[in-house]
């Protein structure tokens, strides 16, 4: 992980030009603003900040942690920051969702030290299977500031500017990404590190701390007085500026984020000038520089991604202000609804509109393209990945109608084909739940499919519920010892912690014992014929069973090799024994694996000698390579 | 120069990001504003992974528009289809195609089409005024016993050929900053190795 993060980041030359990436340019923006403590739970496309933090910290001289999830990454940081040491908390979008029990009360208490909240949302879903979930709307459920960077100079200047707004006013503040913005990387200006405190004191305070009606009522009016009071910061800070101001024109634009940039490149190669409100403090809106922006066009073209948050505010500001302005955006249909926006999506709305013409036809162009068929390149779990082999053994032991539930993780492949062993996936722990569910009211068989990472995440009161409400299903912890899909971050049943310290290592097979569960059994699922026949006891068991499927992630063990000079073993197929089944093609689906003029074959350079394909071979014809 | 567009396709495993992050630090240190863009998480996972940068003047998005791409590195022929778009004659598009196939699964399983190389390069004339192929990931695995500095080396190609305008001493600088130490020598050795590729 140390590799992969941006030498420039510790950087103490002031006015020094590094290039960050979004992600990274939050937590440089943090350390110029005198961050102590900083925790999140990963998730793509946040995950680079707390993984840069886990790199830094120690040198940084602040505390780090992976939190078990993200409600609980959200209180480690409001307790930092009522101790007053300033706090930084970063989630996927998804996240929100869990951490919003807390973090509702917490925008009405406050923090002491400035506390950020990092949020990034994943137009497109990218990387986000479930929904394409708008976060903004949390800014305005929970009275939460919010600013919206376009780029990785305004993520580190917004995350400071956050900051100070935060301890001003004692609020938790936002700071909101999409996809585009935390992966993208970009020119970084430096500025000095401030090392802030990283000790602090609670200091008792129940009149601050008091959530109790009616002190709740009384805290409500004050977090609505603190927003109106931020609103006249928003009115004044060049955070929301005019871009192109002066140029005389009907029509103007207003956006925020990361569409910003698509404005501005879509009008350079559409050749024309229009003035751009450039919003960067998106909560509370700056509505007097609004209006006065709008009251001049004859017509506006909004441009967000997602939901029509701004759209919506703009057509009941000009209600007043100016009754005949034309709001053009997705409730013109000129701009999609859902999707990531590009450039290409901008320039169309503004032909329409303008009727300018670009040089180049990309219709046409588009056509061209969208003629050729082209085989799909699915994402796929890795060459060696145990999951493979933990699939293979389920659907070898279970019968055609056992249920398979799905949760949260690189498994998540297992719905893709030849597999199938995910019928449904919804949140982070759903699998138990829903399984649970599914055992109460039909006769079928139920298997829930959960890795290690997302058990502790969500998994573990599931389980209590199995129990305590006697449902019988087999529960299959995908144990690889890391968590996998968001790049390789440690939790709590590996033993050590975000800053590399030894910790307690606490084993999954020990909860489920604790939980009540009798039949618990650690399994590796490399051991093929070990795995289906414990999938096959179990599953005929009258209550519920846990099987642990023990095996490191396959690219942590390749790493591991490499770095030590071992050798792998690699696996052939010898073609006098094999019988062109294609069950090690087909069905076991191997990417290692390739038919060529009709004979398999295993690719040396992608085989990562697991074995299973050689244990899954129905003729025994792969047999591992003589060195 | 006002922008340069370049994007590098491939598949998780190949490089994209190293070759991307290389090429942005050679144009920051050229004095250029740059951007560049890219995808985590399940995408890696064995997904095609493509990656957009932009050097110039004043970038603002760091996303190539289609048809706009000045330059395309394929480190894979089929992924050099799939980005195919991004080129355009308009735009008078190099394409630099590695001729190292990697067959996705969907080929055997859903029996889709992955065509003949001479098939894929006829199609990707239509987006481009140049195609160029390069035995890249084979000459590679001779000179150095692995594929895998395979980006580096059309690297070293496309600074020799000038089909991007950036400096020798800045890419070095560029693979210094972001090549492990470990795989630096390799590196540096395949890098060189383009420059004698007579090819053109």
């Amino acid at each position: 992980m140390e590799e992969e993060v941006s030498k420039g980041i510790l950087s103490t030359r002031k006015g020094k030009r590094v290039i960050l990436l979004g992600n990274e340019a939050i937590v440089r923006g943090a350390l110029e603003a005198g961050i102590g403590f900083a925790s999140t739970y990963p998730g793509t496309p946040s995950s680079e900040v707390g993984d840069t933090f886990a790199v830094i910290a120690r040198d940084a001289g602040i505390y780090f942690e992976y939190s078990t999830n993200e409600k609980v990454a959200l209180e480690v940081a409001m307790g930092a920051s009522f101790s007053g040491v300033r706090s930084l908390v970063s989630m996927k979008q998804f996240g929100v969702n869990v951490a919003a029990d807390s973090l509702m009360p917490l925008a009405y208490v406050g923090p002491n030290a400035g506390m950020v909240i990092m949020v990034a949302d994943d137009p497109g879903c990218w990387s986000s299977a479930q929904s394409e979930q708008d976060t903004r709307y949390y800014s305005r459920l929970g009275h939460i500031p919010m600013l919206e960077p376009c780029d990785s100079q305004e993520c580190k200047d917004f995350t400071k500017f956050a900051f100070k707004l935060s301890e001003k006013f004692k609020i938790p503040v936002f700071v909101r990404t999409t996809t585009r913005v935390s992966h993208e990387r970009g020119v970084v200006k430096l500025d000095d590190i401030i090392y802030g405190k990283t000790k602090g004191f609670f200091k008792k305070d129940l009149k601050k701390f008091n959530i109790m009606p009616p002190n709740t009522m009384r805290l409500h009016e004050e977090i609505l007085k603190k927003i109106e009071d931020i609103r006249k910061i928003s009115e004044k800070t060049n955070i929301n500026y005019i871009a192109n101001q002066g140029v005389k024109s009907n029509l103007g634009i207003i956006t925020s984020g990361v569409s910003f940039n698509y404005v501005m490149e879509g009008l350079i190669d559409l050749c024309i000038k229009l003035p751009v409100l450039k919003l960067g403090l998106t909560y509370p809106l700056p509505e007097d520089k609004i209006k006065n922006f709008i009251k001049r066009f004859k017509s506006v073209l909004v441009v967000e991604e997602l939901e029509p948050i701004l759209e919506e505010e703009v057509l009941m500001l000009a209600k007043n202000i100016n009754p005949k302005l034309r709001v053009y955006g997705k409730k013109t249909e000129h701009l999609p609804k859902s999707g990531e926006y590009n450039e290409e999506l901008v320039i169309a709305a503004l032909r329409r509109i303008t009727g300018r013409e670009l040089g180049i036809n990309l219709k046409i162009h588009k056509k061209k393209f969208k003629e050729l068929k082209i085989a799909r390149r699915f994402a796929v779990l890795c060459a060696g990945c145990p999951h493979r082999a933990t699939f293979w053994a389920a659907k070898v032991a279970a019968g055609k109608d056992t249920v398979f539930g799905g949760d949260v993780g690189c498994y998540v492949l297992g719905m893709m084909p030849p597999y199938y062993t995910q019928d449904f996936m919804f949140s982070m722990g759903a699998s138990e739940g829903v399984i649970h569910g599914i055992d109460k009211i039909t006769d079928q068989k139920v298997i829930a499919f959960i890795g290690d990472s997302t058990f502790f995440h969500g998994g573990m009161t599931g389980l209590v519920n199995i129990v305590y409400n006697k449902s019988k299903p087999l529960i299959i912890v995908m144990d690889n010892r890391i968590t996998g899909m968001t790049g390789h971050q440690p939790n709590p049943g590996m033993g050590r912690t975000g800053m590399g310290e030894k910790t307690k290592e606490i084993k999954i097979e020990d909860i489920a014992r604790a939980c009540g569960v009798k039949h618990v059994k650690v399994v590796d699922p490399f051991n093929v014929k070990k795995m289906i026949k414990t999938i096959r006891k179990f599953l005929n068991k009258k209550e519920v069973s846990v099987i642990v499927a023990k095996r490191e992630c396959r690219l942590l063990t390749i790493r591991r090799k490499l770095r030590g000079d071992e050798r792998l073993h690699k696996y052939e197929i010898d073609q006098r024994k094999c019988k062109k089944c294609g069950v090690c093609l087909f069905y076991f689906a191997c990417p290692a694996m390739y038919q060529t003029e009709g004979e398999f074959h295993i690719d040396k350079n992608l085989c990562t000698g697991c074995s299973v394909c050689a244990q899954v071979c129905p003729y025994k014809a792969i047999r591992k390579v003589k060195k | 120069m006002k922008e340069f567009n370049v994007v590098i396709a491939g598949t998780g495993g190949q490089g994209v990001l190293t070759l991307m992050r290389i090429i942005a630090e050679a144009a920051l240190r050229q004095g250029y504003d740059v951007k560049t863009s890219e995808l985590h998480g399940l995408a890696q996972r064995g997904g095609p992974i493509p990656c957009h940068i932009r050097f110039g003047e004043k970038i603002y998005s760091p996303l190539v528009m289609e048809g706009e791409a000045h330059l395309i590195i394929a480190l894979e022929p089929l992924e050099a289809l799939r980005n195919s778009y991004y080129g355009s004659k308009e735009n008078k598009t190099v394409f630099l195609v590695n001729n190292y196939s990697i067959v996705p699964l969907s080929v055997f399983i859903t029996k889709e089409i992955y065509p003949p190389l001479d098939e894929i390069i006829e199609t990707l004339r239509n987006f481009s005024t140049k195609v160029i192929t390069l035995n890249a990931s084979g000459t590679v695995k001779e000179s150095v016993g692995s594929i895998m500095p395979t980006n580096i080396y059309m690297l070293g190609y496309a600074v020799a050929k000038e089909l991007i305008p950036l400096e020798k001493r800045f890419v070095l600088e560029g693979i210094e900053e972001i090549v492990p130490k470990k795989f630096l020598e390799d590196n540096k050795k395949v890098f060189e190795l383009g420059f004698t590729e007579d090819k053109i």
